[in-house]
């Protein structure tokens, strides 16, 4: 055939037109994005029968119900249990979070490991639990021998319940007093109780439902402190009967921007704006006579606070002009049912003294100690009640050796924890050396302010272990990791709910069979107990965790067991209290750094969106973090846009923060809703622990914090720090 | 004039309740099988049915004052049923239910033209960009109940409509044909910690949103488009009413007692 341009051009336009009209471009197009959205690795949840499981929550210390919904045996959800009396139903975002904890794998520590790499270097093998408890036994007995039991330490979060109680116990009958808690604003408040009402170791607790004004220095009530969702559920109550919420804090926080009233004060001086109101209350004679008549000390502490916190004084330091510290002084005081509470942020800090006093006191101007909607002291739940034990020769001898941390004795003899003494105590050999340190339910390498001496302090001490579910930092720099059951693959009793005025047991449940080869720590510690010699293993009678968690609640078991709680909502507490006002108080340390180098004051930022605890942030929740808190991977801190003109900072660009105790990388973030001369850093990022989901976002602010001891208690009374800013 | 549905379902949320914890945005995302990515900080990009939105009155230190606000998809009404998305949509995949009032999205349907995002004044909708990755034993969370989405398709709040279909089922089992109010709730409303979600039928006088919905300070979000959202709002903050964007500079917020 001849090929001319006419049938060139014809069979160019015939093809053109027949492509067009036929189907097959088309239908190619269809099928391939029809089969491009079923890959099969878009998955197919399986279906079953959907069932619910009651249990309740330990990701904080807010002790809530939780409901777990499961498809036949997988939980796919957890919702909060209505029944519950402190959550009633309502849920925070890290507990609906909650299985991203369990069946997050990259995170978990699947399996004992020992540490085969460098310290910190995440090289682990994978042991058997018998080479594990072994590899324990070992440890702990060639230490017993060369007598030096006192040097075995632990930290764990909580010292109550059945597990903390069976370690703390093995830690006796060890012979070392070396049980360390992490810190709580509740140590502190339970200092001043003690100097005030002469009753030690007070459970604090506030009536929060049933009061009509809240007045608040610094404490996030919204942020995650106490029992966050039953902070939520106040709140709300507040608001229903048009009650009263003030907010003293250097940030517009949540709870300020909940608040009727933010009172932005200098950060450092709440007590002394706490005292003013003291001042005001008693130059008004507005104080309730009845309390204070059958209280001592008042005339003392009415020349104490009105010589030296007359509002006058105080308005140019706190920032707070004088008519405003008497105007809500004056309201709260004349507020039926007034309470003043502390604890900063979401209450991991102690604080000082002097903070803890004052707004005890304010609490007993008012008269609403142990009253309906005012504080209470509560006790400690006491089901507990092991048969004692006998020593033997070398935990007799450990236990006449001081702690560690300087707790308990000496100056600080009223003080049951330190902590915040730990790093020094080790780098500085205080007494004696820490040998092994043990790690139940704590990240103290990511948690402990300034964390470039807590990793000295760890890399100092010859043996670290820990109980940890996650391959959180300190799970990281440990020889030994013995993981746990986390909080749905187990048994544990939770006696207490931070700051709830009622007794509560909660019963956390095994929802779902353990997932990975890990063993409840109870189990862990008496295994190893009954190995290590005849004297421990007397004081372990018990066959196994559950038997000893069964034995020790006894008739209250079969209730727990299908309640999963146990309260008594009638309680109220003993309505005469022996209150002696303090005629003079100990200065709280100035934060730390030059004021002349460091400009700014940079302060910690609690969010209830970021955990800061032992547990870190789920990806779920990270992903509510607002972009103007974490961006990439940077971590943005607020300041006023006054800061920003001075130092030539531009919002969201780079800038260097610097501490006396580090340097960070940061973007700025500006915003009104901070006083000038502040910086706000997150709190809760810049994990190194962890998956690629939760690590590398963003800077811890511990390292860039230290702390500073409280001349009374001991007890870390540090918020925030001098720090500068500069563009990078 | 009677109203046309058979159920109007919508949500009231009470801003002076609302604490910005961010407890609905969680719920949602764990109850429908919202996927995450290891960095979610480009808002966008990020898929949030459920978005707590923080604003300001605008005012320097210290005047400011912040409102959080919770934004679920509003289900509009339009008029008719005309709401913005399913009026655009050549699919049809996203529809307006009359016995319901709750605007669906049938992920299968969808081709991802994406004209519903351009449509929609709330950003309530989010196009997947990549197919979901869980990371390594994960997916085991996933529920059977909400179908996981795949790469190239726009996903959106459902007000929980699996929810619904459970609750029709139970009922229908027990003989009722009445689904009761506390039967079917959203997944946000039954995890807001404040209590500040109330969900429920509009045009139920039983129902607690029927209530709340006529409260002095009751507002729902650009109204003035003519979307008629079914999510209210509450605010005794003036400034945060106006906000709402329905308000002329002049005029007073607030509702209007002949609405």
């Amino acid at each position: 055939m001849k090929i001319d341009r006419r049938s060139f051009l014809a069979f160019g336009v015939g093809g053109a037109v027949g492509t067009a009209i036929t189907p097959l471009p088309w239908k190619l197009m269809d099928d391939s994005s029809i089969w491009s959205q079923n890959w099969p690795w878009t998955p197919v949840p399986l279906d079953g029968a959907i069932n619910y499981q009651p249990s309740v929550c330990t990701l904080c210390k807010g002790g809530c119900g939780i409901n777990v919904r499961k498809i036949d045996d997988r939980p796919v959800k957890i919702e909060g249990l209505k029944a519950n009396p402190i959550n009633k139903g309502g849920i925070c975002l890290l507990g609906l979070s909650g299985l991203q904890l369990l069946y997050g794998e990259d995170n978990r520590v699947k399996s004992p490991l020992k540490r085969v790499g460098k310290r910190g270097s995440g090289k682990f093998k994978k042991i058997s639990w018998q080479q594990a408890i072994t590899e324990m036994v070992e440890k702990l007995g060639a230490i017993r021998l060369k007598a030096q039991s006192h040097t075995l330490a632990c930290i764990s979060e909580t010292e109550l319940g059945t597990t903390a109680s069976l370690i703390g116990r093995f830690m006796t009958a060890f012979g070392s007093k070396n049980y360390i808690r992490t810190p709580s604003f509740l140590d502190s408040l339970e200092a001043a109780i003690l100097k005030t009402t002469g009753t030690s170791a007070a459970q604090v607790a506030f009536d929060f439902e049933n009061s009509d004004y809240i007045l608040s220095f610094g404490s996030g009530l919204l942020e995650g402190w106490g029992s966050p969702v039953r902070m939520f559920m106040a709140n709300s109550a507040l608001e229903d009967k048009k009650g009263t919420l003030a907010q003293a804090e250097p940030r517009l926080s949540n709870t300020a921007a909940k608040a009727d009233k933010w009172l932005p004060v200098n950060p450092g001086t709440e007590a002394d704006l706490a005292f003013s109101m003291c001042a005001v209350i008693i130059q008004k004679a507005l104080y309730n006579t009845n309390f204070t008549a059958a209280a001592t000390g008042l005339e003392g502490f009415k020349s104490f606070v009105t010589a030296n916190y007359a509002p006058e004084k105080i308005a140019k330091s706190t920032g707070i002009k004088a008519e405003v510290i008497t105007r809500i002084a004056t309201s709260f005081a004349k507020a039926k049912n007034p309470v003043a509470v502390c604890g900063k942020g979401s209450g991991d800090t102690p604080g000082s003294l002097k903070e803890s006093l004052a707004i005890v006191c304010l609490n007993a101007l008012v008269g609403n100690i142990n009253k309906k909607g005012g504080l209470w002291l509560t006790s400690e739940p006491d089901y507990i009640k092991w048969p004692e034990f006998i020593n033997d020769d070398a935990s007799t001898a450990g236990l006449q050796k001081n702690r560690i941390d300087s707790a308990q004795s000496g100056k600080y003899k009223d003080t049951r924890f330190l902590l915040n003494n730990f790093a020094d105590a080790v780098l500085d050999d205080y007494e004696y050396p820490v040998n092994a340190l043990m790690v139940y339910r704590a990240n103290p390498m990511y948690t402990m302010p300034d964390s470039e001496k807590v990793k000295k302090a760890f890399e100092k001490i010859p043996f670290v272990m820990s109980f940890s579910s996650y391959m959180d930092e300190t799970a990281l720099y440990s020889d030994l990791i013995l993981p746990d059951h986390v909080f749905l693959e187990r048994y544990e009793d939770i006696p207490f709910a931070s700051g709830y005025t009622k007794p509560y047991i909660g019963l956390a449940r095994p929802v779902v069979d353990p997932l990975f080869d890990t063993m409840n720590t109870g189990d862990v510690i008496i295994q190893i107990a009954k190995r290590i010699s005849n004297s421990i293993a007397g004081a372990f009678p018990w066959k196994d965790y559950e038997t000893c968690l069964k034995e020790t609640l006894g008739s209250m078991w079969a209730q727990l067991e299908s309640q999963g709680f146990m309260t008594d909502q009638s309680y109220t507490p003993p309505s005469t209290v022996n209150f002696t006002f303090p005629d003079k108080i100990a200065d709280a340390p100035a934060i730390e750094g030059d004021r002349g180098k460091y400009l700014l004051t940079l302060v910690p930022v609690d969010s209830i969106r970021i955990n800061c605890g032992y547990i870190a942030n789920p990806p779920f929740a990270t992903k509510t973090v607002d972009d103007t808190v974490l961006f990439e991977n940077d971590i943005l801190v607020e300041i006023n846009p006054a800061t920003a003109k001075s130092l030539g900072l531009r919002d969201r660009k780079k800038a260097v923060l610097e501490t006396p105790k580090g340097k960070a990388s940061v973007r700025v973030f500006i915003t009104d809703g901070i006083m000038p001369g502040v910086v706000g850093m997150p709190k809760g990022l810049g994990h190194f622990g962890y998956d690629s989901y939760i690590a590398d976002k963003g800077v811890n602010v511990n390292a860039l914090i230290g702390s500073l001891e409280d001349p009374e208690t001991g007890l870390d009374a540090a918020w925030g720090i001098r720090a500068k800013l500069s563009p990078a | 004039m009677k109203d046309f549905h058979e159920k109007k379902y919508g949500m009231v949320i009470d801003l002076d309740k609302c604490t910005g914890c961010g407890s609905c945005m969680v719920a949602c995302m764990s109850e429908n099988n919202v996927p995450f990515k290891e960095d979610e900080t480009k808002k966008r990009l990020s898929i949030t049915w459920m978005k707590v939105y923080k604003f300001t009155n605008g005012k320097s230190f210290p005047e400011t004052e912040v409102c959080y606000l919770p934004r679920p998809c509003m289900h509009c009404e339009g008029h008719g049923g005309h709401s913005p998305c399913v009026s655009v949509c050549p699919a049809t995949a996203t529809d307006y239910s009359t016995e319901t009032g709750i605007v669906s999205q049938i992920y299968t349907r969808c081709f991802g033209c994406r004209y519903c995002m351009g449509a929609c004044p709330y950003h309530a909708r989010y196009f997947n960009w990549w197919d979901p990755v869980w990371p390594k034993g994960m997916e085991k969370q996933l529920s059977p109940n909400v179908s996981p989405r795949m790469r190239g398709i726009v996903e959106k709040c459902s007000f929980c409509y699996h929810r619904l279909q459970l609750a029709k089922e139970k009922a229908y089992s027990e003989g009722r044909r009445e689904v009761r109010e506390n039967e079917y709730q959203t997944s946000c409303t039954q995890g807001c910690p404040a209590g500040a979600i109330t969900f429920g039928d509009l045009i139920n006088p039983k129902h607690e949103v029927y209530k709340l919905k006529k409260d002095q300070n009751a507002f729902r979000l650009l109204e003035r488009l003519g979307t008629n959202p079914k999510v209210y709002y509450i605010s005794s903050r003036e400034w945060v009413r106006r906000a709402g964007d329905n308000y002329l500079a002049h005029e007073k917020t607030g509702k209007k007692q002949n609405h």
